[in-house]
């Protein structure tokens, strides 16, 4: 899976999580950009990507991403 | 059933037209995702729950402290969600000389923190049991250690089922059997736990919650109390008007079998007290042959409390069953293989549950068994026997139609009450009527057993129970009255009788009892008074029509000028 398609895969998942249907994701954004992205709904997400593409993360990469691009490297490097 | 994320949107509805129930979580660990798949499952059940979470990992403070904001809040209903992590924590850090001693060191504590809590509030306590963990340091053989991890979880929980048979107001809400349904893996999510301190995966909550509100809604009285059976490919394999009785599929061979188990838990329910009936769409005699004759049959006519077969419609032929049973739509159970007569049957009574029945017959029961139907807050003696008394009902529902004069019909009944006050004998049965009775309660005021032990010891208050019983059969007791003292009257706290006796009668009977014992008491009036549900229309003119004025919402009958009421039932003191 290409990253473009990655990337518009965890934009709806954010969507479909936060329920909010404004948020446009790109490569530098933080928690701190987007309304609600607290560690509770952290959580959810990090759950709601791992069912989505069959992936497990492990306990220090949920940890460990400083924006939503180190994330998507990471779905990548995992979803083959 | 809803996932979180779909379950959680809930959330943004609008709960003010709800019941409001405040409750109360205290965990040791994150509870903070639970509380929202309670309060968005509450939802979907029309509650809306008002839910207090205790700061993270603080149920001794709140307990213990008198001054705790756990006192302010007043919960009705308390959880305590206790994790088997932070119990193993716990006894990691044993000396190893007291690994033996772990399960009666926390039962004796969670005791002690059902016992404050009672103490201090009128709350019912649901306490989460503990799903296992095995820790694997004594492999299998830690079934022969008293000191194994293994061995003291499951002593606890054991230790809980004990405690919790014993006392009225402790309930506990299996998340062990949960992880049995789901699987440890689905249960509990690994690196969730490390980084949020939750025990509970995502995929879990909707589950875990729903357990829960499956408990709350029996405490508030709403459970089923009938399983409304189809026969042919439900019931047994096969179908009786074709195959003939000699070759449907029951017993132990093949796919029989999974109609025998079915048929072995129907009765274990009805024996439990829920009531079985059948409806199904075939030739009367036809369809009781099998019941009757077939000698690998488990359920027989005994069973059945009310039956069926007709070629009618399956809607108007449920109708019938709930007219001479005399309960709620909302507390009836129908299985029916076909996705024909599930679909009428909804479309018509959209408030009866109907069960989308798994094509294969093997799934049945396991399909059945998630659904946790039949959740209940109580039980008592009276419930085994209940198919009994639905089936003389259904006796005397004939014989009504033929009497024309309903004096003569009543009169016929040789009806006799045994009046007595609240004791310990009738105590069980008062406060579980107190919970189940919805349509002739005017009130609807719930009381447990600890509550009416307290009435009955009282001096503010009279109570008088009433049984009835008439040439069919026993009622067993059907009625209660709480009186409470005025200053030259008494109020009707709590008036509720079992629709089982309508039109007997009854409530005539009752009003000259307690009218009679006040009067002679000195009191110079009974004060009623009708609080509307939905479910308590039936009796929304009961003091009008027993002669009461009203007044400013309440009704009142003068005792001095009081005429005794004409009834065909005589006391038996």
């Amino acid at each position: 899976m290409d990253r473009n398609e990655i990337f518009k895969h965890v934009n709806e998942v954010f969507i479909d999580v936060l329920d909010d249907g404004n948020i446009v994701l790109s490569e530098e954004t933080t928690a701190n950009d987007v309304d609600d992205w607290d560690s509770l709904n952290h959580i959810q997400l990090v759950v709601a990507i791992e069912k989505l593409f069959k992936i497990r993360f492990s306990s220090k990469e949920i940890q460990s991403w400083k924006n939503v691009g180190e994330m998507i490297s990471c779905i990548q490097g995992k979803a083959a | 059933m809803k996932e979180f994320i779909v379950l959680k949107r809930n959330l943004k509805n609008d709960f003010s037209n709800l019941k409001k129930i405040r409750i109360a979580l205290l965990g040791d660990t994150a509870t903070q995702l639970l509380t929202q798949a309670l309060r968005a499952t509450g939802f979907d059940a029309g509650y809306d729950l008002i839910i207090w979470e205790a700061d993270f990992n603080q149920i001794q403070r709140q307990v213990f402290d008198p001054g705790a904001e756990l006192y302010t809040f007043n919960p009705e209903i308390v959880l305590l969600f206790q994790s088997t992590h932070k119990l193993l924590q716990k006894y990691n850090k044993l000396p190893p000389e007291q690994y033996s001693s772990l399960a009666t060191k926390e039962i004796a504590l969670i005791e002690n923190i059902h016992a404050t809590l009672v103490s201090r509030l009128q709350a019912k306590v649901i306490y989460y049991n503990y799903p296992e963990i095995n820790d694997a340091v004594f492999g299998n053989y830690a079934n022969k250690m008293a000191s194994s991890f293994l061995f003291q979880l499951r002593k606890l929980n054991y230790e809980l089922m004990e405690f919790a048979s014993q006392q009225s107001d402790f309930y506990l809400c299996e998340v062990s059997s949960l992880q049995n349904e789901l699987g440890k893996s689905n249960l509990f999510h690994t690196s969730v736990y490390i980084n949020t301190e939750m025990v509970l995966s995502i995929n879990a909550l909707p589950k875990v919650a729903a357990n829960t509100i499956d408990l709350i809604n029996a405490l508030q009285g709403k459970f089923k109390k009938c399983v409304i059976l189809d026969l042919d490919n439900t019931t047994w394999g096969g179908i009786i008007g074709d195959d003939g009785m000699e070759n449907i599929q029951i017993g132990s061979l093949g796919i029989g079998k999974a109609f025998s188990e079915f048929q072995y838990w129907i009765r274990k329910l009805k024996n439990r007290g829920i009531i079985v009936a059948v409806c199904s769409k075939n030739t009367e005699s036809i369809a009781k042959e099998p019941f009757e004759k077939h000698p690998d049959m488990v359920l027989r006519l005994d069973d059945i409390a009310v039956f069926v077969a007709n070629w009618e419609n399956k809607a108007d032929n449920i109708r019938q069953i709930k007219d001479i049973l005399n309960i709620g739509y909302d507390a009836m159970v129908f299985l029916d293989d076909s996705a024909f007569e599930r679909n009428i049957v909804r479309e018509n009574i959209p408030e009866i549950t109907v069960p989308e029945l798994p094509e294969d017959p093997a799934d049945y029961l396991e399909y059945l068994y998630g659904l946790n139907l039949f959740e209940t807050a109580s039980h008592s003696k009276e419930d085994e026997e209940r198919t009994k008394l639905y089936q003389i009902a259904a006796q005397r529902t004939q014989m009504q139609q033929k009497f024309t004069n309903e004096d003569e019909f009543l009169q016929g009944l040789d009806m006799v009450s045994m009046i007595e006050p609240f004791n310990k004998f009738n105590t069980p049965r008062v406060a579980q009527l107190s919970q189940r009775s919805n349509q002739f309660n005017l009130r609807t005021v719930r009381y447990t057993e600890e509550e009416i032990r307290k009435i009955a010891s009282s001096e503010d208050y009279f109570t008088f129970s009433f049984t009835l019983a008439d040439k069919f059969g026993d009622h067993g007791m059907i009625c209660a009255i709480i009186l409470k003292k005025e200053e030259d009257g008494v109020f009707i706290d709590t008036w509720f009788m079992s629709c089982r006796v309508l039109k007997r009668g009854m409530e005539r009977f009752v009003l000259n009892a307690i009218a009679d014992e006040m009067k002679a008491q000195g009191f110079h009036y009974l004060k009623g008074q009708y609080i509307p549900t939905p479910k308590n229309e039936l009796v929304k003119d009961h003091y009008l029509h027993l002669g009461f004025k009203e007044k400013n919402n309440h009704w009142t009958l003068d005792l001095n000028n009081y005429q005794t009421e004409k009834t065909f039932i005589s006391a038996n003191k």
